[in-house]
């Protein structure tokens, strides 16, 4: 079990070296010759009016509830899945009821107008 | 030649010093934004202790549920909060020093528990038989404990309810 953890570990490891050499290389390779427009943040695209650092709006919030309600409804059907081809047929009954219950969460979010950027 | 428990324990070090890291930034950052990122990279660290302890489904959870999660409410927190976000501050005043000995009190308590208490290990014969899988979880979770199952979700569903009602600008 611990050595297929390792198996992330290679991963992990290859991940973070890949774009670390991809940069390096460029960085060897490329001419240096900055200039203001070049160095700005956004090269292309519109320009931020103000101070990036502000408050933001409420209607965020509703946002990560939802994203955090469905990330615990991924917790649980997890083993679920995993454990699938082991299970009885009734176990797929179930798993869809559970899902459907949340679905209607999602269903009352949008019926609510939650989902709506006003 | 690298054995498996010197490769153990140079992944125990690098996730310590990640969680500790993290940590310190935590404490330290003078940006309160920068300081709920060094603690999602701390959770992080986390993950991997559970994983290293052989216990997949914990890190699997810790990783969605705390670092997906927790971290991501935290940050939008901040971010809804007025004033927090540009503001630079200070993470010390002048009660440092009784924070530091209360601390370190704590840790002495800690020690002499570590110390003294007789931690029952587990036998030989469970030490080598493979851990609970998520597999196996999930043919309890659906099997005798179905009902529970289905009452999470009806949970779930009155939490994303009672957020809506309460988050709406009305």
């Amino acid at each position: 079990m611990l050595s297929e953890f390792a198996f992330v570990g290679v991963l992990i490891v290859f991940a973070s070296l890949l774009p670390i050499a991809g940069l390096g290389f460029a960085w060897l390779v490329r001419p240096k010759k900055p200039n203001p427009i070049k160095k700005s943040t956004y090269e292309c695209g519109l320009e931020t009016i103000g101070g990036t650092w502000v408050q933001f709006r409420a209607q965020y919030y509703i946002f990560a509830l939802m994203f955090v309600v469905f990330d615990v409804e991924a917790v649980f059907l997890l083993p679920w899945a995993v454990a699938y081809d082991q299970l009885p047929a009734y176990a797929l009954i179930e798993a869809v009821i559970f899902i459907a219950i949340l679905a209607l969460a999602l269903v009352y979010a949008w019926r609510k107008d939650a989902l709506r950027w006003s | 030649m690298l054995t498996n428990q010197m490769v153990q324990i140079l992944v125990f070090v690098i996730l310590t010093i990640m969680t500790l890291g993290g940590g310190l930034g935590v404490v330290s950052s003078r940006n309160l934004f920068h300081s709920a990122l060094f603690l999602v990279l701390s959770l992080v660290g986390v993950v991997g202790y559970y994983a290293l302890l052989d216990a997949g489904f914990l890190a699997v959870v810790q990783l969605l549920i705390y670092v997906g999660a927790i971290a991501v409410l935290i940050l939008f927190a901040i971010m809804l909060s007025r004033g927090l976000m540009a503001r630079r501050q200070h993470q010390r005043n002048e009660q440092w020093w009784i924070a530091a000995l209360v601390v370190l009190l704590v840790f002495v308590v800690l020690l002499v528990v570590l110390g003294q208490v007789d931690w029952p290990v587990a036998d030989e014969q469970a030490l080598l038989s493979p851990n609970v899988s998520v597999g196996q979880l999930g043919q309890v979770l659906l099997g005798p404990y179905m009902i529970p199952f289905e009452v999470i979700s009806v949970l779930l569903l009155a939490a994303l309810v009672g957020a809506i009602i309460l988050a709406r600008e009305t």
